[in-house]
This record gives structure tokens, sequence and C-alpha cells, in this order.
């Protein structure tokens, strides 16, 4: 049983802030991943959790127990990093089996939790080799089945996928979240990769510029982006937006179209739509098509709506081709609204 | 026509190619020649016996005697001076890769106010002349009983040695991850149980490759080592002091035993030698 | 907090040491060189520069680094510009180039004496050529240029290594992919050279230069082997000062000279060929 709490923790490199007072509460056994692009503070607070780093301030609580001061050894994690760091002067089996040993574990155990974690990874075979003789992959299922050999309460992931080639990544993510939920452990996973995030997560929680900008089910991430921020994080191609301006009895008026939108007092605010909820229909927006690209399944089509960058993922029957002007009517109940200013949702309940 | 002219030139440029790979290894022969021939006309010297030594003309194949070496062995005070050169050498390996490491690892591993401070000072050890430091030292020591010690001679050493060891450690414990480490206080350690259950057995062969580093400068200075000792001459000291009024075959016999362990000693760090300078460059 | 007092615990030990032994001797050489009793006087640089020794040991000194220095950085370019061509058998070839590395200063000195003395191979060689009826005094005190030749040919010998190991180093810092850019855009091999590996390689060349400059000012051992008291050099006075004169203010007055060219030598390489912080990779 082990809950994970961040209360208030920032943390300052010099002049550089890399985390701002950040909270989160992870659920025993949630799988919780943390999104972001680089620098923006996701691993720094994965290092902290995981006692690598100190918090300039906050506390991190782990199973009811306050952490922030204990070093890692002491605090029931286990940890896979970016490059792996699997030991290269011992044995796959040695590999699995230093945690097991520092624990001072009798011999049948640590023989028996090797084993049975090394057949879960697909590496029972190569116990006796040295990591050189390993490939990423395997290297990978080593540092994997080393941390689940511990049998943590919490296990902490730095990217663990980011040095595999593509094929690998989507096989292991397939194997990674089978073998996790059996093991029911509470998992916090970092990554830049929105489509890891997707399929692996539990939760997201979207981090920029040193900050959680959203915590919640990656469907809801996805569909309801708490703040601009996110909207063109997640989603490839990312989000549209489109200046609104005030028009009568509350409705905004769109590169000449109107639509109905939320009371905000003010002048303009951004309308967002994603690029896939959006059709050609005549009273759509008004769009120059700049460049077509074939998908397969579909086509995606840049286009120029008003001088505003805009993409459109459409049916792949659909003819186009550069200079045509076409009209695009996104979907109602997609469309979102944000505030110019704070960047935040203006219909997202918090 | 064409055809002909066409194999003309690749013929001629075969040739220029040929030609210039024979200048190629022609000229590295050569240079290995420099290198390796007044190796062996001291070692001619030195397994000849005396009288072959002095002899004019001299013959260029060795006279296969060890009259002198056995000469220069049993001579008053070489057996004594090869002891100490011996001491002092393994007690500045041990000074500067004792002190010399603890330095590098902290230098890897650590950001902190001073750092900057401290590599400058071991970068300034190499604009000044440190044998010089003999001098000053000599008075110092005789003041607290080191003058014509061991100790003290090994000392003065280690300043030379001291900033390679820093420099040299400082990379090779930069090139040990540092996740490696880190790994391993995820799985139960404290940070000196990781340092020598996963840094020290990876670093150990270049560790032992910079202490031979350090008793080679120890074991072949002369300076320092012919002021600060008078009855405890090391070797290359006892040599200098004798060699006005030593005869040629003891001073080649000499010369050979001071060649011979350096040698090994080279051969023995060559892989680390330039992974150790292409580090110190900076 | 542990994590921050460690670095400092363990930079201590060193720090001391130096401070001990390098720093505190450095104070004291040079307290010594201008007092005499407690008093600061500038007698005893008045007695090195008036001894007739001074200025021969000077010049001497100076002379041979000027001769040296330039050779072996040529050299050690040129060796290292092969060693990067050579395909099987380049760590033999650079083992056989490094082994003087191992070779004290004293025992370089006795190889060579072993060619240049009377009875010695290049006598034997060219009677034996029929070049010299007699054997010459090559090492003789009034053969000054024979002397000077025979140590800058011993200097050469033994201590171009170390600027060949600093160079090979350096060259393997370079990025392949440059000199493949370079010779795509048609660069000569000789314009390679100058282009791209001498200036990428200039930290390695001011490294070498100034361990080089500073180690040449420092010769002694060699000299003494082969020349005995027959070609004056400042270590070699400073040593006889402080010996055989038992005069050790003179001693560091000689040292603070050595210090002085030594320093003054380091800061010209570090101007001369400073990289550009921007310029560094």
């Amino acid at each position: 049983m082990a809950e994970i709490s961040i209360r208030n923790v920032a943390k300052q490199f010099g002049d550089f802030t890399a985390l701002h007072s950040v909270d989160l509460t992870v659920a025993d056994q949630e799988f919780m991943v943390l999104l972001g692009a680089s620098g923006c503070g996701k691993t720094t607070l994965l290092r902290i959790i995981a006692g690598l780093e100190t918090p300039s301030r906050g506390e991190v609580w782990i199973g009811g127990k306050r952490v922030d001061h204990l070093p890692p050894r002491q605090r029931g994690i286990a940890m896979v990093f970016q490059n792996y760091a699997v030991f290269p002067h011992l044995t796959v089996f040695e590999n699995i089996a230093f945690g097991l040993r520092m624990q001072k574990l009798p011999r049948a155990e640590v023989d028996r939790r090797v084993t049975r974690t090394a057949e879960l990874m697909h590496i029972g075979q190569l116990l006796k080799r040295y990591s050189g003789q390993l490939s990423g992959g395997q290297r990978q299922r080593v540092a994997v089945a080393r941390a689940l050999a511990m049998e943590p309460d919490v296990i902490l992931m730095d990217e663990p996928l980011s040095n595999l080639d593509a094929l690998l990544r989507l096989e292991m993510r397939a194997e990674l979240k089978g073998v996790l939920a059996e093991s029911k452990t509470t998992t916090i996973y970092v990554t830049h990769d929105q489509v890891e995030a997707m399929s692996l997560a539990d939760r997201i929680a979207v981090m920029d510029k040193g900050r959680i900008v959203q915590a919640e089910r990656p469907i809801e991430v996805y569909r309801n982006p708490a703040a601009r921020f996110v909207g063109s994080f997640i989603g490839n191609p990312p989000m549209n937006f489109l200046p609104a301006k005030k028009g009568a009895n509350g409705s905004w008026r769109v590169a000449g179209v109107t639509f109905e939108g939320p009371r905000a007092e003010r002048e303009e605010i951004a309308f967002a739509i994603r690029p896939e909820d959006l059709s050609p229909s005549e009273g759509g927006l008004p769009a120059e098509v700049r460049v077509v690209e074939p998908l397969g399944p579909h086509v995606l089509v840049t286009c120029d709506v008003e001088g505003h960058l805009f993409r459109a993922v459409l049916d792949s029957d659909i003819v186009l081709s550069r200079g045509d002007t076409v009209k695009l009517a996104p979907t109602p109940d997609r469309i979102r609204w944000f505030d110019p200013e704070t960047e935040k949702s203006l219909q997202h309940h918090q | 026509m064409t055809a002909v002219t066409a194999r003309e030139t690749a013929v001629t440029s075969a040739d220029i190619r040929k030609r210039g790979r024979l200048v190629f290894v022609a000229t590295i022969i050569i240079l290995c020649a420099w290198v390796l021939a007044p190796i062996y006309l001291l070692a001619i010297n030195a397994l000849s016996s005396p009288e072959q030594v002095n002899a004019f003309p001299k013959s260029f194949v060795p006279g296969f005697e060890t009259d002198s070496i056995a000469f220069f062995m049993g001579f008053a005070g070489v057996a004594r001076a090869l002891f100490n050169s011996v001491l002092v050498a393994g007690i500045t390996m041990a000074l500067s890769i004792g002190l010399g490491a603890p330095a590098g690892y902290a230098l890897s591993r650590f950001d902190f106010r001073g750092k900057d401070a401290f590599r400058i000072m071991v970068l300034m050890t190499r604009a000044f002349p440190l044998p010089l430091l003999a001098l000053p030292l000599a008075v110092m020591f005789i003041r607290t009983g080191l003058d014509d010690t061991a100790l003290g001679l090994a000392l003065v050493h280690t300043t030379l040695a001291l900033p390679f060891a820093v420099l040299i450690t400082f990379s090779l414990f930069a090139g040990i991850p540092v996740e490696l480490e880190e790994a391993a206080w995820t799985l139960g350690c404290t940070r000196l149980q990781a340092f020598y259950k996963v840094v020290l057995p990876l670093v150990l062969p270049g560790i032992a490759a910079s202490a031979v580093f350090a008793f080679v400068i120890s074991w072949n200075e002369v300076f320092a080592a012919a002021v600060l000792t008078i009855e405890n001459r090391t070797l290359t000291a006892f040599l200098l002091q004798n060699i006005n009024v030593s005869p040629m075959h003891l001073k080649f016999a000499g010369g050979a035993v001071l060649v011979v362990p350096a040698l090994i000693f080279i051969f023995a760090v060559r892989k680390y030698l330039f992974a150790m300078w292409g580090i110190a460059n900076r | 907090m542990q994590q921050r007092t460690l670095p400092y615990l363990l930079l201590l030990p060193a720090t001391l040491f130096l401070c001990v032994f390098f720093i505190y001797p450095f104070l004291l050489v040079a307290w010594q060189a201008v007092s005499q009793d407690g008093a600061l006087t500038l007698d005893h640089f008045r007695t090195m520069a008036g001894h007739w020794k001074f200025p021969t040991a000077f010049w001497n000194t100076m002379l041979l680094a000027l001769a040296v220095v330039p050779v072996q950085l040529a050299l050690a370019l040129f060796m290292a510009t092969l060693v990067t061509r050579m395909g099987k058998g380049r760590d033999v070839i650079l083992y056989i180039w490094t082994i003087p590395l191992g070779i004290s200063d004293l025992a370089a000195g006795i190889i060579w004496l072993a060619i240049f003395e009377q009875t010695g191979f290049l006598n034997s060689m060219l009677s034996g050529l029929g070049v010299v009826e007699q054997p010459v005094a090559w090492l003789g005190y009034q053969n000054k240029g024979t002397i000077f030749l025979a140590v800058v040919l011993a200097e050469i010998w033994r201590a171009t290594a170390i600027v060949l190991v600093i160079l090979v180093a350096g060259m393997g810092l370079i990025p392949k992919e440059y000199y493949e850019a370079a010779e795509v855009f048609g660069a000569s091999p000789w314009k390679r050279f100058t282009r791209i590996t001498l200036p990428l390689l200039r930290p390695s060349i001011q490294t070498a230069l100034i361990l080089r400059t500073i180690l040449a000012f420092e010769v002694f051992a060699v000299v003494i082997a082969l020349a005995g008291t027959n070609f004056p050099v400042l270590m070699g006075e400073t040593y006889h000062w402080q010996f055989n004169l038992q005069d050790r203010h003179v001693a560091a007055a000689y040292a603070l000279v050595i210090l002085a060219i030594s320093i003054a030598f380091t800061l010209v390489f570090l101007r001369t060929l400073r990289v550009p912080r921007e310029a560094q990779p």
C-alpha cells in the first residue's frame, strides 16, 4: 500500500527555478505519467521523489510516511533509468540480485525472485551474460527486472523507452503495461512522448515550466485541456487556435463565422478545435489550402484561416490542392475556449 | 586510344600510391629506429664486460657478459639506493592516489563553490618548476626531522604526481555514468557501499595505471632527490652524485637499471596513456 | 547537510597537501631569495648575476629551449599525423614511440653518453668508416658546439613522446566528420591539416607547449650526464649553489629566475594560443 503525496515541492538550481510549488497525489497502485517537454521539470520531480535530489521546499510522503529527508534506499522505491544503468561488471543475474543481496535476503529467496522476474521479462536465458553482450532492448528488460525483483511499493521510471527504436518501443510499452498492472505497485513514469503517456497512464500529469498544468485521465486531458498549453502539446497534429471577437448576445465571431460560446468579460478570447473534429461543410470556417499530405487512412490539410495556421485531418476521399478554398465546420460539442491572458480553459471545471 | 591512356594513368596513379605507401612505411621505420637505436646501444654497453665497454672501436653487438651489471649491483651503496628508490616511489604512489582520487571523485561528481579555484590550483602546478620545491623544503625538513628520509622525498615527489593523479582520476570517474551509482542507491546502497560495489570495480584498472604513472614520476626524478637526500640516496641521486667519478661501465649499467622498470611500467599503462591526456588537456 | 560538505571533505586532503608542500614552499623560496637574516635585500640576486657563470647558464638554458621545443612540436605533429593514418600496427608503433616517456632525463643522458663519449658508438662508427683516425672528444670542454648538439638530440629524443601523447589524445577528440566535410568541399590533405587539425588542436598544442617549455627550463640531469660542468645551465647552477657552495639564498634567487621565465612563457602561450570561449566546442 503506497500512496504518494507531493506537497508544495519546489526546486531551485541557482537562479533557475526547476519546480514552482508542485502538489500531486498518486493513489495506491495508480499508474501516473509525468508528461512534458524537456526542461519542464518532470525528471527533477521524479528524482525528488526518488531521493536523488533534495527539494528546496515542500514535503514528499510515500505510504503515509514523510520521506523527503531520507536517502533513496530507505524510501521503499525502485527506479528504472533512462540509460538503464545496468552494472557492466556484473552478470544479468547479479544485476537483478543486487538489491536483494543488499537486503541480505536468504540465498534461496534471491534465486527464486531473480528467476521469477527474469522469466517475467523474458530474459531467463540471459542470466549469465554481461551488459556489454546485451542489446538495448535486453538491457532495458534487465533494468525493469532489477526493479521488479525488489517487490517495491513504488516504481519510478525515467523515460525508460526513449533509447529504444520505434518498433521495440511499441512492443516494450505493451509489455510494461501488463507487467506493472500485475505487480500492483504504484508507478510514476516520466516521458515526453504523448502516445506513450496516453497508452500507459491511469492519469497524466502534464507539466510546463516547472508546474503541473493538468492531472487527469488521458481522455480528459485530450478532450478537455485545462490550458492552451495542454491542447497544443498533446495531439498530433495539435489543437488549432483562432481569435474570437465578442459578438451580440454572448456569441463569438471567428473568421467571420458566429459561434455560441462562454460568457466572458473579454473583448477577445481564443477559439480552439482539434484537427480531426473538422469536416468540410458550407457555413464552416473559410480556409485556404497550403499543403495537402495524404497519410493513408486520412489526409492532413494545412491551411490558412485569416492569416492563422490551421490544420484539419479529413477523410482521404476528399480531393484538394494547394490554393483551393474549403469551408471547415467544427463539431459543435468539441469546440473549446481559452482565456487569452491566463491561457486557462474558459469552461473547465476547476 | 582512350582506353590505353586510361590504363596508363591508372598504372601511374597506382604507382604513385605504392610509392607513397613505401615512403610512409619507411618514415615510420626510421622514426622507430630513432627511438629504439639509442636504447639498443645502451643495452650493448650494459651487457658487455667492462673491458669491452672501454675498448675502441666498439662492437655493435653485445658481448652478453653480465660482469658490468654484476659489478654495478655489488657496488657499495647501489643495493640501498635501489631499495630507497622503490620505497620513495611506493610512498609517492600511495600518497598521490590516496590524496588525488578523492579529489578527482569530488570534481567529477559535485558542483560546489570553490571547484574552479581548486582546479586552477591544480593546473597552476604545471606552470611551476616543481623540483625547485626541494630547496625550501630542505630547510623545512631539517626542522621537522624529515631531512634525508624516504618520506620527505616522497612528499616532494607527491607534489609532482598529485596533479596528474587528480586529473587522471577525475577523468576516470567522469567516465562512469552517475546513473550507475544512483541505481545502486535506489537498490539499497549507502554512498560508500555504492562506491565500492559499483564505482571501484569499474575504475580499478585505471586507478592502477595512474598509480604506476605516479611510481614512474618518482622513480625518474633527479633534482629533488639529489637535493634532499645525503645518506639515503635514491638510484637517480646516487648515479648523479657519482657520475663524474665512476667508470663508464658503471654509468651504463646504472642507466640500464633505471630504464628497464620504466619500460615495463609504460607498457603496463599504455592503454590509458592517451585517454588520460585527452582529458588532462582541458 | 552531508551532501553539501562531502565534496569539501574529499578535496580537503589534497588541498591541504598542496598548500603545505606547494604554495607555502614557493613563498618560502621567494623569501629566501630576497632576505638575509630577516631583512629585505637584493644582495643574493647581485651575487647571482655577478657570478661569471650566470649569463652563460641563462643563455644556454634559453637557447636549449629555443632549439628543442619547436623541433619537438613539429616532430610530434608529424608523428601524430602519421599515427592517424595507420591501420593495424598502430598500437605497437605508438607504444614504441612513447617509450622515452618512461625514461628519466638522467637515463637519457647516459644513453646518449654511450653514443657521444670518446670511445662511444659515434666515434666507433666514424673510425670504422674511415672518416676520423683518432676518436674525437665530442663532449670535451673545447667543443661547446657538439656538447650543445648532443644535449639537444638527447632532449628531443627523450621528451618528444610527451608532446606526441598530448597531440594524439587531442586529435582523437576531433570528429572525423569535419575531415570528411572538408574533403567533400575539396580541401587537399595539407589544407585539411592547416585549416582543421591545427586550429582544433590548439588547446592540446597549448598544453604541450607550456608543459614542454617549463620542462626545458628545468633541464638538468641530461646536461650533467653528458657534459658534467662544462655546459652550465640554470638548474645545474641552482644545484651547485645549494650543494657545493652551500648558499641557499643564491640558489633561491636562481629558483626565482627559473620560476619567472616559466611563468612568463606560460602566460605568453596562454595568451597567444587562446581559444575564444565562443569558439570552444
